[in-house]
């Protein structure tokens, strides 16, 4: 191991695809936030070095055994209907990423965060904080424990909805893998007018943020289950000379 | 058959108890003999400070050595900008570290930008001025042919340690890369 990264250290790159055809721009005018912090001078390529193929590791003194749960982080059952989250994070090979660290956050089952910012005018609940975290396993597997969030107003443009959402932060073996993304329900019927899930313009890459309902993962009288597999970026083929 | 890469989506602006629950500001105790403080402001094409970012920043120690698992220097930090877009991270100074090219690279720390309105993050580098040799020959900021974008990459000495203002947009906007 050390070996490796001392080699790695002096030697060549392996640097890792650049994804855009499946990401969305930084401006997209109708997400009005965009408006103000979107670059407007053009990127400056940076051919991957060792600053960006490796990146921090977070070991299990980070997390807690029942930080995955955020059913259980009060005195009381929270509110709402208990779901299950799991699913595999993935390198662009389609190979597990393991030992990575994981972190989401949402609103409760009434569309409203714990956040002093948020002024939605929905109940907050006693017995749900909405934040938890976890590292994958060998297999590149996850699992959360926690309610299905509901659906909330924001004032991006009249009567302006956001579908039900768990925003999730992850990190891969580089900082070049870095990610923060949102996961969504199956079927919901605002994804038509959110702008920033409609900010990806390619359907299919719309598709890869939306979970699946799983019976397998469905646990009887007690969680419905969803499964969401997230693909971080894949390396490049070979080792690549970045400067000549 | 490759899998395609999730797209990205904004933090929004409800991250805080998630992501800075912690402090994760200070890679090292501020007494530490090397102690830097690197701050700055974050700006949008308005000019107004951005009170709900978060940067991210990965670094290598004093020697260029980038943290292996259970190092003692973690190379990593976050901090939320306050009401009036200010950041501040406590580390130490980085060493030069290779480049791909058998140069070297000037002592660099890397910087994600996230915030509501940014769909995915912006990546920038902090550079430091009194590094002036190793910066006229690293590789990355001498292919920036314009000096003026170019020096936005490097912080400058503040009364306090570095001073490094993250501008979104507009005519201060500093240099951002396609990783």
């Amino acid at each position: 191991m050390r070996g490796e990264h001392t080699m790695r250290q002096s030697g060549e790159i392996t640097g890792y695809r650049r994804d855009h055809e499946s990401q969305p721009p930084y401006l997209h005018p109708a997400y009005e936030s965009t408006r103000l912090r979107a670059p407007d001078r053009p990127l400056v390529i940076l051919p991957h070095t060792l600053s960006e193929v490796t990146g921090p590791a977070f070991g299990h003194g980070k997390v807690g055994p029942l930080d995955n749960d955020l059913t259980c982080q009060h005195d009381g059952e929270p509110l709402g209907e208990r779901i299950i989250v799991t699913g595999r994070v993935l390198d662009g090979d389609g190979r597990p990423v393991r030992s990575s660290l994981i972190e989401v956050w949402q609103a409760n089952a009434a569309g409203r965060y714990t956040h002093h910012a948020d002024r939605h005018p929905a109940p907050l609940d006693p017995n749900f904080s909405g934040a938890g975290r976890c590292l994958t396993d060998g297999e590149g597997r996850y699992r959360f424990v926690t309610v299905k969030p509901g659906a909330y107003p924001w004032k991006n443009h009249d009567n302006a909805w956001r579908p039900a959402h768990i925003h999730f932060s992850l990190f891969g073996p580089a900082f070049a893998t870095r990610l923060v993304t949102q996961m969504y329900f199956p079927g919901d019927p605002l994804f038509d007018q959110d702008s920033i899930f409609q900010s990806v313009s390619d359907p299919k890459a719309r598709e890869q943020m939306i979970s699946r309902f799983d019976l397998d993962t469905t646990e009887p009288e007690w969680a419905l289950g969803y499964n969401f597999d997230i693909v971080l970026r894949g390396r490049e083929a070979t080792p690549m000379e970045n400067h000549k | 058959m490759t899998p395609e890469p999730t797209p990205s989506q904004t933090v929004g602006p409800f991250f805080h108890d998630a992501l800075l629950a912690e402090d994760q500001t200070r890679l090292v105790n501020p007494d530490h003999p090397s102690a830097i403080r690197v701050s700055g402001t974050v700006c949008d094409g308005a000019g107004e400070p951005v009170p709900d970012a978060m940067l991210e920043i990965w670094q290598a120690d004093p020697e260029g050595r980038y943290a292996q698992p259970g190092d003692e220097f973690s190379g990593f930090g976050r901090c939320g900008t306050d009401a009036e877009g200010r950041f501040e991270f406590v580390t130490v100074k980085p060493g030069t570290v290779p480049s791909p090219d058998g140069r070297s690279q000037a002592p660099h720390i890397a910087v994600s930008v996230f915030a509501r309105g940014l769909l995915k993050r912006l990546v920038t580098r902090i550079y430091f001025p009194d590094e002036e040799e190793a910066n006229a020959s690293d590789p990355v900021l001498v292919s920036v042919e314009d000096p003026d974008f170019r020096a936005t990459l490097v912080a400058r000495a503040g009364e306090v340690g570095y001073v490094f203002d993250v501008c979104l947009q507009g005519e201060k906007q500093i240099i951002f890369f396609d990783v």
